[in-house]
């Protein structure tokens, strides 16, 4: 019913386009919250939780980076990927910040690619901590 | 003449190439409509991103980032240039690979040095054999590729850009238009022209104020290297609908000619067996009047 219109899209496709209460979302200095009535706002996204409310009902998403533009009741985030929360698996997610972690730990052995190993492993993090909270 | 034998052969010939080129232009029609599809659920994604993009830009002073300034000498250029894995596909390798030449010739008559970054099979293969400088070749990729490859890439291009490796960096692809009309594009991707605002879409007095967090320049810092994502990674998935597009448009003509050849084979088939049957008739006509006589 809330008059904030909230749009998730990612490059594969709209992952949310619905009227929403409230939007929380995870901003490059910090989280921050939307209502209705926000000011044109612009801001970066990192990776972490994205939240909204409609209707008293709660959807969290993990997002990864990107950013976010408010104007006129309407919120677009444009993520790299996201992901629905209940929709994680948290065996993938953990093997996964495993694989991260012993790659950053073989750092020098070989020339590996240490900025993606270290995004990958926030990734993997943030997926488990979303999902979890979740349960 | 052949003989019908021979005809008929031919005739079954014909048609099992038609049975193949019937298939090839089905599947291709099957992965056409996966590659539209996202083509598609990229769009919305892009053209929020070139608003926010041009909104900031226009509020900026555009030497504020190094990748918006335009160099004075440029000596060297890069280019990334995309063509299909396969072949059976018309003309759209060789119109992809002509542009190429072309302008690789019309930049070296200027005194630049081309170095190049291939995607695909065709002109991996092509360029690497004439001995032009290719950096990278990246084959079997169409369909697979996500927004996060094309980050690696961009960050490949800013490094050597920075580094000074290269003066300009651009990019050609086949961009869709139709079913039946698939262009050859080159943009320039480094350094950037950030999309202008269209006519009468928002004007200036009219864009939006945003608060921005963290300030508008660091934002554009962050949104510029996408902005470079964003065109390369549209490129793959232009470059397979073109590509998927154009092997449909080749087999159904292909499929076309077969049904023509088997026409006319026929036609030839049975005229021959015409030929047979009149003249056995004249034998026996003629026997029997001999045995008359």
């Amino acid at each position: 019913m809330g008059k904030l219109h909230l749009e998730l899209v990612t490059p594969e496709k709209v992952m949310i386009s619905q009227d929403v209460d409230i939007v929380v979302a995870p901003g490059s200095i910090g989280e921050f919250g939307v209502l209705e009535g926000h000011v044109p706002f612009l801001s970066g996204i990192v990776p972490g939780e994205l939240r909204y409310s409609s209707a008293g009902q709660t959807e969290h998403f993990v997002v990864t980076t990107g950013f976010a533009e408010i104007s006129d009741n309407k919120v677009s985030i444009l993520v790299d990927a996201a992901e629905k929360a209940a929709e994680i698996d948290v065996e993938r997610a953990r093997e996964a910040r495993e694989r991260a972690e012993k790659r950053l730990a073989a750092r020098g052995a070989e020339d590996i690619d240490f900025a993606r190993a270290e995004a990958a492993l926030k990734r993997a993090m943030v997926r488990i901590r979303v999902a979890e909270k979740k349960m | 003449m052949a003989t019908l034998r021979e005809i008929q052969q031919k005739i079954g010939a014909v048609r099992k190439t038609r049975q193949i080129t019937k298939a090839m232009n089905m599947v291709a029609a099957a992965k056409l409509r996966g590659a539209q599809m996202r083509m598609e659920g990229f769009e919305p994604y892009a053209t929020k991103f070139a608003e926010v993009l041009g909104n900031l830009a226009a509020r900026i002073e555009p030497d504020i980032h190094p990748l918006l300034v335009k160099r004075e000498s440029v000596t060297r250029v890069e280019l990334l240039h995309f063509t299909g894995d396969r072949g059976l596909c018309g003309s759209f390798n060789a119109n992809l690979i002509n542009q190429a030449e072309k302008w690789i010739k019309n930049e070296e008559g200027r005194g630049a040095v081309c170095k190049l970054t291939t995607v695909g099979k065709k002109g991996g293969d092509y360029f690497a054999k004439r001995n032009y400088e290719v950096i990278d070749r990246h084959v079997n990729l169409y369909g697979k590729v996500d927004i996060s490859f094309a980050n690696k890439m961009t960050a490949g291009f800013i490094d050597r850009y920075s580094a000074g490796e290269a003066d300009e960096v651009y990019l050609m692809y086949s961009r869709f238009v139709s079913m039946s009309r698939q262009v050859p594009t080159l943009t320039k991707l480094i350094p950037i022209e950030p999309p202008r605002l269209e006519e009468g879409e928002q004007d200036v007095g009219g864009a939006a104020e945003y608060l921005c967090e963290p300030d508008p320049e660091a934002l554009l810092i962050e949104l510029l290297p996408k902005h470079i994502s964003v065109q390369i990674y549209n490129a793959f998935l232009q470059n397979e609908t073109s590509e998927h597009a154009a092997r449909m448009a080749a087999m159904d003509n292909a499929s076309k000619n077969c049904n023509e050849l088997i026409d006319s084979l026929t036609l030839v088939y049975n005229k021959a067996r015409q030929a047979a049957i009149t003249a056995e008739l004249m034998d026996i006509v003629g026997g029997a009047e001999a045995l008359k006589g």
